[in-house]
């Protein structure tokens, strides 16, 4: 019920921000067809505006555009002229879907076992090598870890691809520029998480029920320890499913993150509020699944 | 391919579903993995990696199925993701060497030095004053998908760039045409009354409204391409997606993804199909000058082809090696005034600034390529043209100059701004660069403090149009070889004049060098303008000619030759 009810505040919430993207693109200066190259008359700029709509007033314009919107459609590119929004979209998202996927693998496969693993062992100097890792991933933005990985693995040793898309060597690179930082991010979460679930009283409990270490730690502490990971997962999914416009653009992939930068800068009015809509209801509906876990991780969250 | 089920009180782990392979094609090798994921899964303390490695290898399975197509015989890096393909919409030098590979006009670019030969029309007669042009179409020229190509599709293909449904750029280049503008503009309502018409299946007469020493050149533009009626008024906007795609020109577009690649296919009923030198080329866009060489000094991609396409940093290095070839090019980088307030309304001040701008410092210091300090806007090496000389890099005239205008030394100048728009990678970082040298250069020579103002550029340009800034960078890439090109944006009229500099006589001299059927006078009238603009009004000052630059293997690569507009038929390039 709880769910149903979160899942229907979903359509007057997608309204608003389409509405406000909307709005918001086209207050910004500059529109859609300035560029260095003018038309040779006047005429020709009032024929562009007029085939998009863009000489009546904004708010016939978005009624124009939530009609569309109902049955699917989120209008034709300003600037990419022979394709629609969801063209582009149909094409890029699933590119930017199986990447952001891998790379949310890679970070929770890296970062989970780290932070459990230097939560376990703290003090030692397996922690400390672990906690630098992560922070060292923190710290590092994906620009300079993606030309580094670049100049070893395929100029230096030529062990992979330079960049595109289109077989599994290609995209290890980009999963493990993209997801790098994650993993540290995510090891740092555990870590805490961890540390916190082994002072609480349950687990003090369960020891002196004389549970073995092992169990104790994994069937207990751990699934109280992941749930600030599982917090963070939602957002950081959304994030890496519609793409990373750097990482994008250094490895020369087909997906939405380039669209979704290059939009807003070339005020590709239609292109913009329909990603910006795709990427809030992404969001929504994670969030729903993160909130759906607590309740499976957690046996005291409920919803009602 | 399955996944351990969950066992009893086990922890829950979210399913992501991956659509299957359709193709059994999952190896022994992968299946042998997968099990040992398996096995591995089932020992609970790899529980997370057995996650991630399921979910990576059934990902992995998916990337590698679907996309079998055949290599592509050359790969060439053509800049950005094409806007469009569509020959009367594109506006930008990479999409136009795609549609041109697709879509031929009434006459092509030849590969060695850009100028105007044969396509679909065999031969012409033009009128004694240059006012009227016959074309006799080939006969043998046919669609992609088989049916003639006649004077019915030229016509029609003419009308639709110029309706104003079709919303292209640049219709304007329709617009010598007797009568194209009024129709345009919905002055005129009769499309007899535009001079194109068709007199038979092969002939077609164009009449212009003046002598038009380029239109030759014009007839092998995009905009003039000849396009697929009936495809179009099936698709609408999206009839690049349509298939089979009828094409006139010497290539099929066999795929279009976004971002990722356009693969064109020679087309084999292509009149010309027996100097089609490649079968399979690929076209990918590219943004980053870094992605590009990695790309290229890896041999995935044969030729590089886009200025913007060199990482300006390693500009003094690659420019030595033998397979970076750069050459002049049909392009000037300069910077405007804005003429309609103080203190540039002054022409002297105007003058005082650009006798203040030393031009070899930048291309020296700053570009480092194969640019040249330019000393007149039109590009040397323009055909039938031979420029002008402007203003001399001269800071005590320069100073001189300012002092009659009332600003001895600079005293009392009015806060001025130098406006150009930031990008954060490829050409466009040198906006930057150039900025900060000019500033340097006019307070040493002119004692005069002007402010930088770098702005985002879609509000750059709109800002540049409304005539609100000071001074503002600029450049402008020739559409043709010719000094119109140039010389007509500063006409009244024109809607990339943005300085609001409005001159009658050289208004007149325009119009009258586009008038004359004298070869001889014509460079003449021209070269008269070109010195209002450069020498005496100064609303511009230009700084360098643009150098155009490739890179290949000559050794490996043939069919390329370089020329002033960086042009490169696809049709004869081929790898050895």
């Amino acid at each position: 019920m709880y769910f149903l009810k979160r899942l229907a505040t979903l359509v007057p919430l997608l309204l608003a921000i389409s509405f406000l993207a909307f709005v918001l693109v086209r207050i910004a200066p500059g529109g859609p067809f300035d560029r260095e190259r003018q038309p040779a008359s006047p005429e020709i700029k009032r024929a562009l505006e007029a085939k998009f709509h863009l000489d009546e007033p904004v708010w016939k314009q978005y009624l124009r555009y939530l009609g569309g919107l109902v049955q699917g459609d989120f209008g034709p590119s300003l600037k990419y002229r022979n394709h629609t929004v969801t063209d582009i979209i149909k094409q890029s998202l699933p590119v930017s879907m199986l990447l952001g996927m891998m790379a949310f693998g890679f970070a929770m496969g890296v970062g989970i076992p780290i932070g459990y693993y230097t939560a376990v062992r703290r003090g030692h100097w397996e922690d400390y090598s672990g906690s630098f890792f992560a922070i060292l991933m923190v710290c590092i933005p994906g620009f300079v870890v993606a030309p580094l990985l670049i100049m070893l693995f395929a100029i230096q040793w030529r062990l992979l691809p330079v960049a595109l898309w289109g077989s599994p060597l290609h995209a290890i690179l980009p999963i493990a520029a993209l997801g790098l930082y994650f993993s540290g991010r995510i090891a740092r979460l555990m870590r805490e998480g961890m540390l916190n679930t082994m002072q609480s009283e349950f687990i003090t409990a369960a020891r002196a029920k004389g549970l073995g270490e092992n169990a104790l730690l994994l069937k207990h502490a751990f699934r109280i320890a992941v749930l600030p990971v599982v917090s963070y997962s939602g957002p950081l999914l959304a994030d890496l499913l519609v793409g990373s416009f750097v990482i994008e653009t250094i490895f020369q992939i087909p997906g939405l993150g380039v669209f979704l930068v290059n939009g807003s800068l070339n005020r590709d009015y239609t292109l913009v509020v329909g990603l910006v809509v795709l990427y809030a209801a992404l969001l929504v509906v994670l969030n729903l699944f993160v909130d759906f876990a607590y309740t499976l991780l957690d046996p005291r969250v409920k919803y009602e | 391919m399955h996944f351990p089920t969950r066992a009893p009180g086990e922890i829950p782990r979210a399913r992501f579903c991956f659509p299957r392979c359709r193709t059994s094609s999952a190896s022994d090798s992968t299946q042998r993995a997968l099990g040992f994921f398996i096995r591995l899964a089932r020992s609970r303390i790899t529980l997370n990696i057995s996650r991630f490695a399921g979910l990576l290898i059934s990902a992995f399975l998916l990337t590698s199925c679907g996309r079998r197509e055949p290599p592509a015989n050359l790969i060439i890096i053509n800049g950005t993701e094409p806007e469009s393909l569509d020959p009367h919409i594109v506006t930008g030098i990479p999409e136009m060497r795609i549609t041109k590979a697709l879509f031929d006009g009434l006459t092509k670019l030849d590969p060695r030095m850009a100028r105007p030969i044969p396509a679909l029309a065999e031969r012409w007669d033009v009128s004694p004053d240059g006012r009227v042009y016959t074309f006799h179409l080939r006969t043998n020229a046919v669609w992609s998908t088989g049916e003639p190509i006649t004077t019915e599709d030229v016509v029609w293909s003419w009308m639709r760039a110029l309706s104003p449904a079709t919303a292209g750029d640049y219709a304007g280049q329709l617009f010598y045409i007797k009568g194209a503008e009024d129709w345009y503009g919905g002055k005129i309502n009769d499309p007899a009354q535009v001079g194109i018409q068709a007199l038979d299946a092969y002939r077609l007469r164009v009449e212009l409204n003046a002598p038009l020493a380029f239109f030759l050149d014009l007839c092998a533009f995009p905009t003039l391409a000849v396009v697929p009626r009936t495809t179009i008024e099936e698709y609408g906007d999206r009839w690049l997606h349509a298939n089979p795609l009828s094409t006139s020109g010497a290539f099929l577009l066999g795929t279009w993804r976004v971002n990722d690649k356009v693969r064109l296919i020679r087309s084999p009923l292509y009149w010309d199909a027996a100097n089609t030198a490649s079968e399979i080329i690929d076209v990918l866009p590219t943004g980053s000058p870094n992605t590009a060489l990695n790309l290229y000094e890896t041999g995935v991609a044969d030729i590089v082809w886009d200025k913007d396409l060199v990482p300006t940093e390693l500009m003094d290095v690659l420019i030595k090696r033998p397979d970076f070839h750069s050459f002049i090019y049909l392009g000037t980088y300069f910077y405007r005034f804005n003429v309609t307030r103080p203190p540039f309304n002054d022409a002297r001040v105007r003058r005082a600034f650009a006798m203040a701008t030393d031009k070899p410092r930048i291309t020296t210091k700053l570009t480092k390529g194969a640019e040249k300090p330019a000393g007149h806007f039109v590009p040397d090496g323009v055909a039938n043209y031979d420029p002008p000389h402007g203003l001399p890099f001269d800071p005590g005239q320069a100073r001189k100059l300012l002092a009659e205008a009332g600003f001895p030394g600079g005293k009392g100048f009015p806060r001025t701004t130098y406006t150009f728009f930031s990008a954060a990678a490829g050409g466009a970082k040198m906006h930057g660069k150039i900025a900060v040298e000019l500033q340097q250069m006019w307070r040493d020579s002119l004692g005069v403090e002007v402010e930088l103002r770098q702005i985002e550029r879609k509000i750059f340009y709109s800002s540049q149009s409304r005539l609100e800034y000071d001074i503002s960078a600029s450049s402008w890439i020739g559409d043709y070889n010719d000094a119109n090109t140039f010389l007509d944006l500063f006409t009244s009229t024109s809607g990339n004049n943005r300085t609001g500099w409005k001159n009658s006589r050289y208004d007149v001299l325009i119009h009258e060098a586009n008038q004359q059927t004298d070869m001889k006078r014509r460079p003449e009238i021209f070269r008269r303008a070109e010195l209002i603009l450069i020498a005496e009004e100064s609303p511009i000052v230009p700084l360098y000619f643009y150098a155009g630059f490739n890179y290949y293997n000559p050794e490996k690569i043939g069919g390329v030759w370089t020329n002033i507009l960086d042009e490169h038929p696809m049709q004869y390039i081929y790898k050895k």
